[in-house]
């Protein structure tokens, strides 16, 4: 992806006073680059290069010039950044609930634990752009009062988090983290910490028990991370790409990180595609683009097949018959309109030979694997769940099974301490309800409707 | 007994966190002393928690909860392969079956030559790369084919 050709396009900004043209970067396949800054350039990850397009200016305005935290923390409101880690809450909102006079330390921790299957955004930004991040945590820090920060990275991306590492010694070494940055009494340290295979420890008090050394079962909230966060201290969580904002909407102002996107949905956003498409990976585009253009920039459906459903935001989202889709946008209205939500931007395509059937085995077979085991409704149900899908698949099934599968998943939703719970109902209920023929063929007749196997 | 580069590394490690905070080191020093020797027995996990200065259960507690754990012997190659959604609608069954075949082993049995181990794993991350496995819980190898497979095993074999 760093191969592709740069052009510049300036877009009029209708309401941003001081920077009346912000200049977006975009490149010829069309994507908004504002995460992905760096994505054009030879060695996108290093300092020399992120410094070169600007990096750590806004940190260095914000510190020198010393402005106050409400006024940043306004910019970010008026962006309209909504938390890129699938909740969707409002990242200025979330950073006013930081107790502003706290006497000991306070924490930053940014999640980079995506294993939501589908959902691999945040291991670009920090192997093509870690510094962007490195900035938007120190003015994030800077804002909040957090002395010390940790960047909590899916164990399985060793190669990235190395980069990452590497990333950070080089910004303690410039002098944009440590002691006394600019000659200001701010200081900040950040470190990085990972994760070893649990899809749990993404819920952030789950993140925050692993960062002390324990198993990630989530804690019961409140209270929230705000007020009892990592060693029991108040800690501001967020995804990467949300922290990764930050700098652009320094720079450019709240109103023209809006302007990129569509109300309610500020901004641009990665999008992970993966599954039947030509070309998966992610694409960085304006919140409201509608989702055929999406499609086509991930080189459509491969193998000249028709597209049958999409998973927009990960498994915790609904399935999309393609009907459903196909003329929906890509943002949170205009996907909750379409009957589904956006999650973490992570578009599971499937083609026409794909059986629903099975593919809610393997779904179902992930959430009970992955269940932390606190929780009965979550640790029984998910189990449940598992085996009559696979009873179903081996040819097993009772026609009954789609009603008790139906009534299981409603008594685990919003049973639980965490939204785990939730999440391992959405696909079996959704799949269900916009696939029942094809479930219902598989329990007459054994075998697929799709794949006759 | 840890070795002099492991404590240095979770030396390394330990700097991150308050000094009255050791067990927060847990997670990497688990990782450290694997990626040494290879596997966790329980006297790695003793050596890990006398280390730290944490009690033996709250060791194994992590050790067993995390995947990414081998508490039994794994050979000298961990090949874990991702089936999951995204790696599944891209033909990781293929993968999985190619492997197993050419190894002779299932999930999670070790070569009899000591070599390699076949793990299924769950999503990775990285699923626009699908079909995709790692090696010792390090190497990603995305995009894979069977030839594919064919020459990374015939690599390994070599090392
Ligand atoms: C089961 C589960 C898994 C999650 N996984 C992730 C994840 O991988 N990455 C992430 O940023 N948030 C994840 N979240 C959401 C976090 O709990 C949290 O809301 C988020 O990190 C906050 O950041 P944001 O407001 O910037 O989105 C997960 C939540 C649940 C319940
Ligand atoms: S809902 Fe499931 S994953 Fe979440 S705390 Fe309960 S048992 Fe654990
Ligand atoms: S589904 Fe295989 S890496 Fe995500």
């Amino acid at each position: 992806m760093a191969e592709q050709t740069t052009k510049m396009a300036t877009r009029k900004s209708s309401s941003a006073k001081k920077a009346a043209r912000p200049v977006v970067m975009t490149d010829l396949t069309g994507q908004t680059l504002v995460t992905l800054r760096t994505l054009n350039e030879k060695n996108p990850a290093s300092l020399a290069t992120y410094e070169k397009l600007g990096g750590y200016a806004q940190l260095k305005r914000l510190v020198t010039e010393k402005i106050k935290a409400p006024e940043i923390i306004n910019q970010v409101k008026v962006s309209n950044l909504r938390g890129r880690g699938g909740a969707g809450f409002p990242t200025g909102l979330k950073w006013s609930f930081m107790p502003r006079y706290y006497d000991g330390t306070k924490y930053l921790v940014c999640n980079t634990d995506e294993g939501e299957p589908g959902t691999f955004k945040d291991r670009d930004i920090i192997r093509y752009n870690p510094h962007q991040l490195i900035e938007g945590m120190a003015i994030a820090a800077y804002t909040l009062g957090a002395r010390v920060g940790y960047n909590y990275i899916h164990g399985e991306i060793w190669q990235d988090y190395e980069i990452f590492e590497a990333a950070l010694a080089e910004a303690r070494e410039a002098g944009y983290l440590g002691e006394n940055l600019f000659g200001s009494n701010f200081s900040f340290d950040l470190y990085a910490v990972h994760g070893y295979g649990a899809y749990i420890c993404g819920e952030e008090t789950a993140l925050i028990e692993s960062i002390e050394g324990k198993k990630g079962q989530p804690r019961f909230k409140p209270p929230f991370p705000a007020s009892y966060g990592v060693f029991g201290k108040p800690t501001n969580v967020n995804n990467t790409e949300s922290y990764a904002s930050i700098p652009w909407i320094m720079q450019h102002g709240g109103q023209a990180f809006a302007d990129l996107g569509v109300p309610n949905s500020g901004g641009s956003k990665l999008f992970s595609v993966s599954g039947h498409v030509e070309k998966p990976g992610n694409y960085e585009i304006r919140m409201g683009t509608p989702f055929k253009e999406l499609l086509e920039m991930a080189g459509g459906i491969w193998k000249g097949r028709q597209l049958k459903a999409v998973i927009p935001g990960g498994p915790s989202t609904a399935v999309m018959p393609a009907r459903a889709i196909e003329n929906a946008t890509m943002d949170y209205d205009g996907l909750s309109k379409a009957g589904s939500s956006l999650g973490a931007g992570s578009m599971i395509v499937m083609d026409d030979t794909t059986c629903m059937v099975k593919t809610l085995k393997r779904l179902s077979y992930f959430f009970y694997e992955e269940s932390c085991g606190q929780c009965t409704p979550c640790r029984e149900g998910t189990g449940w769940v598992y085996r009559i899908i696979e009873r179903i698949v081996d040819g097993k099934g009772k026609m009954e099974d789609l009603d008790l599968l139906t009534d299981l998943s409603n008594n685990i939703s919003g049973r639980t301490i965490c939204a785990l719970g939730d999440a391992a109902a959405t696909p079996v209920l959704s799949f269900i309800k916009h696939f029942r023929p094809e479930f219902e063929y598989y329990i007459q007749h054994g075998k697929s409707m799709v794949d006759g196997k | 007994m840890l070795s002099a580069e492991a404590i240095e590394k979770i030396e390394y490690e330990l700097a991150k966190y308050p000094k009255d905070r050791r067990q927060a080191a847990v997670m990497s020093a688990l990782r450290i002393v694997q990626i040494e020797r290879g596997w966790l027995s329980k006297e790695s996990v003793t050596d890990v928690a006398k280390y730290l200065g944490i009690p033996e259960i709250a060791a194994m507690e992590v050790a067993s909860f995390y995947n990414m754990y081998d508490l039994q012997p794994v050979g000298q190659y961990k090949i874990t392969v991702c089936t999951n959604i995204s790696c599944m609608l891209r033909g990781s069954d293929e993968i999985v079956d190619h492997l197993q075949h050419t190894l002779g082993v299932g999930f999670n049995e070790v070569t009899a030559d000591g070599k390699f181990c076949i793990k299924e794993g769950e999503c990775m991350g990285c699923c626009g790369g699908a079909p995709l496995l790692h090696v010792n819980n390090t190497h990603m190898h995305e995009f894979l084919t069977t030839e594919k497979v064919d020459a990374l095993l015939e690599e390994l074999n070599k090392g």
